[in-house]
């Protein structure tokens, strides 16, 4: 009753861990609940804005009582700097760590996943997740928008008008940035996650992480190490909502967590390719 | 015996943690075809030895070679051919069974999509699982789940099965169930190695035998030869019993009298048939004779100790 030799995968079957780990992520509970959480961001700023509305508040308020399209940019930068960064450390955390600590990461092993194969399919279901974040933020920021506010043509950073559509692309190329921004992040928590097996340290960890790398980045005396810190252009997405849209921040943020996803990433296989499993 | 013969082959498997060798020196044999039981107390190197074999800790020293291939190195070749029980069963609690048995089918690259849902629900069925196959795992028994555990090592045929304490947490009718699914595989020619502290469990459902003690191999071979190293013990009923006495103290026994007869120990050498034959030519009234053989546990007690604390 022995098989046949396992050949290479054909890449069918290269993907079906792939999809697995995709449907385990968006089938618990807790993926849910974060993304039910991240898409109250811009609805509570959409309420807050709609009752204060005949007050007097800053410009971005005006903006968005004008135009319901607002509310999710002003999600976006209100998440930024805490929500996302947390929910990203609850996934990437969890990545290794989680199947550790269930005991599932040794049966995983043996069914066989090579050791390489599972961080590249951990990775990619964080950076799904990472995608999936602001993308819920922006929705949820369009949809409380258009149902409390009028909606309409959107005014640019550099002062042209684009229409629904035009709105669209810069929503979805913000999206993009943001997940890209968010992938060195995931790769810390990767390394992290490999370095336990209690999860909830490592999501702690790459948490923290986040908020020091923050606060170092508004430390002047440090500014030699600001274009290193990966939270560096988490705020820098203003040039795509110019017209020609400037790519700059873009390239050099996306260089920046290459560099991160690469050293981080290495660290992990460093750590994991070696590792007595014996959860 | 070759290598290629042997299921398992271990030489010199060392692990050390820290200063503890929790597996020391140990030269295991598996041949092929076997049911092997493999026992030893709390703490003496099963689940360490098992981890090893199955790549998930790397030896201090020491080789391994599975189905006749060598591991680590041999890892994405061997481990489709061999299913695993480790440590006890480990799933995610907010899928179902069936979803679980996917995921982990899904992990194993050789396996093919399209007969996956075909070889869950075979899995399933082996182990009696089939209605409890929505459920989500949080809402399955211990015994659910070891049940599950072991349907997961099932999803594909396999050459070689590693199970780590299966029986653990079932009731009767499920380690019933147990012993005759792994004694159907046997016959379809899967070689099992069965670890387990439940001795009449092995002494029912094993050929062959391996017993370790704090991380030392101290017997290996078959159920019989492991038997017969042990003690054995000759009884004689007979209302003769100075005579019995004499007769088996000339053989070179030791007997001792008793009320209704003579018990002593055998050595190896000495036939049974040899002692029915020296009674009856010296006139002592036989009304039974019988030879009774350690059972197994008290073989293993001598081989691991009588002590209850466990070695650390
Ligand atoms: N992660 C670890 N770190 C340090 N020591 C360990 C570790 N895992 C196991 N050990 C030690 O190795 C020895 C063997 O443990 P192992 O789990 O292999 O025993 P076992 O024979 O499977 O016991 P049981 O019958 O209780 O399952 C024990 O002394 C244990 O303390
Ligand atoms: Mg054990």
């Amino acid at each position: 009753m022995s098989r046949a030799e396992p050949v290479a995968a054909p890449p069918a079957r290269a993907f079906a861990l792939l999809g697995s780990e995709l449907s385990v992520l968006f089938r618990r509970r807790r993926t849910w609940a974060m993304l039910a959480a991240l898409a109250l961001v811009p609805i509570l700023v959409g309420i807050a804005v709609r009752i204060r509305s005949s007050s007097n508040g800053p410009a971005f308020l005006a903006a968005i009582s004008d135009n319901g399209l607002f509310v999710s940019f002003t999600g976006l930068t209100v998440s930024i700097p805490l929500f996302l960064p947390l929910t990203i450390g609850v996934v990437a955390g969890d990545t290794i760590a989680g199947e550790a600590s269930l005991g599932t990461l040794r049966y995983l092993l043996v069914a066989p996943t090579g050791r390489v194969r599972l961080l590249l399919v951990k990775y990619a279901g964080a950076a799904v997740f990472a995608l999936a974040a602001p993308l819920v933020v922006l929705l949820a920021g369009v949809g409380i928008g258009a149902l409390l506010f009028p909606i309409g043509p959107v005014t640019l950073l550099s002062g042209n008008t684009v229409g629904i559509d035009g709105f669209a692309v810069r929503a979805l190329l913000l999206a993009a940035y943001v997940a890209v921004s968010l992938l060195g992040l995931s790769a810390i928590g990767l390394f992290v996650s490999t370095l336990t097996t209690v999860p909830v340290g490592a999501m702690a960890a790459t948490i923290v992480l986040a908020a020091a790398a923050q606060i170092l980045d508004t430390l002047p005396q440090l500014d030699w190490l600001h274009p290193w810190l990966f939270s560096h252009y988490w705020f820098g997405f203003a040039d795509l909502l110019r017209d020609p849209i400037a790519w700059d921040s873009f390239g050099q943020n996306a260089l920046l967590q290459l560099g991160y996803i690469a050293f981080f990433g290495g660290l992990a296989y460093g750590r994991f390719a070696t590792k007595d499993i014996l959860s | 015996m070759t290598a290629a013969e042997a299921a398992i082959r271990t030489t010199g498997l060392t692990k050390e943690f820290g200063r503890q060798k929790a597996v020391d020196g140990l030269d295991l044999e598996v041949p092929r075809g076997a049911i092997f039981g493999f026992l030893g107390p709390n703490g003496s190197g099963k689940t360490t030895t098992i981890r090893m074999i199955l790549g998930l800790a790397s030896a201090t020293r020491g080789d391994i070679a599975l189905l006749g291939e060598p591991m680590p190195s041999a890892l994405r070749s061997v481990l489709p051919r061999v299913g695993a029980l480790v440590e006890g069963p480990a799933f995610y609690p907010f899928l179902s069974g069936a979803a679980n048995l996917r995921r982990l089918d899904a992990a194993d690259p050789p396996s093919s999509s399209r007969t996956r849902s075909a070889r869950v629900t075979a899995a399933l069925d082996r182990v009696g699982l089939r209605h409890a196959a929505g459920k989500k795992v949080t809402a399955y028994s211990l015994g659910m789940k070891q049940r599950l555990g072991i349907a997961n090592a099932l999803l594909a045929p396999r050459d070689l099965l590693v199970l780590d304490e299966p029986t653990n947490g079932l009731d009767p009718q499920g380690t019933r169930e147990v012993r005759t699914l792994i004694r159907s595989l046997a016959e379809e020619g899967t070689t099992v190695f069965v670890s387990s502290h439940l001795l009449t469990e092995i002494e029912q459902l094993c050929t062959h035998v391996a017993v370790m003690s704090a991380g030392r191999l101290v017997a290996q071979g078959t159920l019989d030869e492991l038997r017969e190293v042990g003690r054995s013990e000759v009884r004689v009923e007979t209302p003769d019993t100075a005579e019995a006495v004499e007769v088996l103290g000339r053989l070179g026994l030791v007997p001792v009298a008793g009320a209704s007869g003579v018990t002593a120990e055998l050595d190896g050498k000495l036939l049974p048939e040899r002692v029915t034959a020296a009674l009856v030519e010296a006139g002592v009234r036989v009304r039974g004779i019988a030879v009774e053989h350690q059972t197994l546990e008290e073989r293993f007690v001598a081989l691991t100790g009588e002590g209850f604390d466990v070695a650390g």
